[in-house]
């Protein structure tokens, strides 16, 4: 089995005639951070869809931690965790009750949902049902969320949206270092050229759904990154 | 030095601490769905509420427009489970579009469990709230359309509705799925769902005919009641076979 967390060759996805992504290679070795770069449409979102198996390949390979897309699906799930732009949390609910409610799904147990609650400073207001809650605070119970079940891979669409300063102290750890102490392995989508270089072990530009760029973050400036919005 | 080595961690839970990799039993997981579907149901009183007011405004429109005090036989049972069944309709449409339109969808599928129990949970909801829409519509019809109460036929009229609640929960189940991801979810629901759900409407009002009749109130033929069962037993089987199959991409 590859020691690789991702190994994806060729990747091909078409929305109708078109493609979203479009022969798009890479891979990542366990506990490293891979960010995504790439203007508005450049097929991050969609990259992130395809390896939360959300989404299927059209053409190419894609491997998610030793199990083949899509066929081995079911191996996956459970063993990643995903960010997205929508929370995927019930606006009717509380933050408790959205997290237990997944806590359930994961077969985690509940007294993690009060940890993890409290580890984002959310627990006074726990009670509350999100849609009374400002976005940056339904963005740390997503972030919460998304770490329940301390998943071995995390896929992140700009997980410091909304949030301040404050609020990025506490949810950067949560996010960057497992349940074992070990760094997460990542895929991050962002559009911030220093944060998202601070963070990469290793970094892809998308243009148009292709590979503009794919390099180690060491031997990338930010100027690069920023020619890929221009 | 990037910004999670600037972190000292906040938490250190094991994996087998959180349970990571563990797939939690269906039943768990149906009750989870199951809460959640009727906690967001009470929050947000979409679904019963409408529907029962559209079947209470329905009766008194029929009271009116037939102009008669009472109604019994074949015309009853076709009244009560037309109203019936266009009244599921508003809570078909809306079974899935919580979670299409807040990620629930996305959620259940990344967690490590049987998509079957989002088909279970999601037909119990849909029974739950058809029950409830009969505790309040049944009534309604007795004192707006019936001449007299229902009496000994009652207990037979349950098991007939029961039957067809749970063709109506299966099958509306299997459409709201199937339509939740398209653009005109509104329309296509009750576009697939009427047809399939005709044979039931004709069992339903065929069993529960004899039941209205006022002169003499007969159980129902058993021939219609077990064609109401065979119907739910395979559109239930149907929904189950392809269910995964609309969840995917």
């Amino acid at each position: 089995m590859s020691d690789a967390a991702l190994l994806v060759q060729g990747l091909t996805r078409r929305y109708g005639e078109r493609a979203a992504l479009e022969d798009v290679c890479l891979s990542l070795p366990r506990e490293r951070t891979l960010v995504v770069f790439g203007p508005n449409g450049a097929g991050k979102t969609t990259l992130l869809r395809v390896l939360a198996t959300l989404l299927r390949p059209h053409a190419g390979s894609v491997s998610v931690l030793g199990s083949a897309l899509p066929a081995q699906s079911w191996a996956v799930r459970g063993r990643l965790g995903m960010l997205a732009h929508e929370p995927l949390l019930y606006r009717e609910l509380t933050a408790r009750e959205n997290l237990r409610f997944h806590a359930r799904l994961h077969g985690v147990r509940e007294a993690r949902v009060e940890e993890l609650l409290e580890a984002v400073a959310m627990g006074s207001r726990a009670s509350e049902p999100l849609r009374t809650l400002s976005r940056g605070m339904v963005q740390r119970v997503a972030v919460a969320r998304s770490v329940l079940h301390d998943p071995e891979l995390l896929l992140l669409d700009e997980p410091y949206a909304n949030l301040d300063p404050a609020a990025v102290e506490l949810v950067a750890p949560l996010i960057g270092v497992g349940g074992d102490g070990r760094k997460r392995t990542r895929v991050i989508c962002s559009h911030d050229p220093s944060g998202g270089l601070a963070e990469a072990d290793v970094v892809l530009g998308l243009r148009a759904g292709r590979a503009a760029l794919l390099r180690a973050a060491d031997q990338v400036d930010p100027d690069e990154i920023v020619g890929l919005y221009r | 030095m990037n910004v999670i080595e600037r972190q000292a961690p906040a938490l250190h839970s094991s994996s087998a601490d959180v349970g990571r990799a563990r797939q939690p039993r269906t039943r768990l997981v149906v009750g989870a769905l199951l809460r959640k579907e009727l906690l967001v149901e009470l929050r947000t009183l979409q679904s019963v509420p409408g529907m029962s007011l559209f079947a209470l405004s329905t009766f008194v429109v029929f009271h009116f427009a037939l102009n008669r005090n009472s109604v019994e036989g074949d015309l009853a049972a076709g009244v009560l489970l037309v109203t019936l069944l266009f009244a599921a309709m508003l809570g078909v449409n809306r079974l899935f579009v919580a979670d299409a339109d807040q990620g629930g969808f996305d959620a259940f599928l990344l967690a490590p469990v049987e998509r079957t129990a989002l088909l279970i949970a999601k037909t119990l909801t849909l029974l739950a709230y058809l029950v409830v829409l009969e505790l309040v519509a049944v009534p309604a019809f007795g004192l707006l359309l019936l001449g007299s109460p229902l009496g000994p036929a009652l207990p037979w009229l349950v098991v007939t509705l029961l039957l067809v609640d749970l063709g109506v929960a299966a099958i509306g189940t299997l459409v709201a799925a199937l339509a939740v991801h398209t653009r005109a979810r509104d329309l296509l629901g009750p576009l697939l769902s009427l047809p399939l759900l005709v044979p039931i409407v004709i069992g339903g009002a065929r069993a529960v005919e004899p039941l209205l009749t006022q002169a003499h109130r007969t159980a129902p033929a058993i021939r219609w009641l077990l064609t109401l069962g065979l119907y739910d037993l395979v559109f239930g089987l149907i929904a189950y076979a392809l269910f995964d199959f609309l969840l995917e991409d």
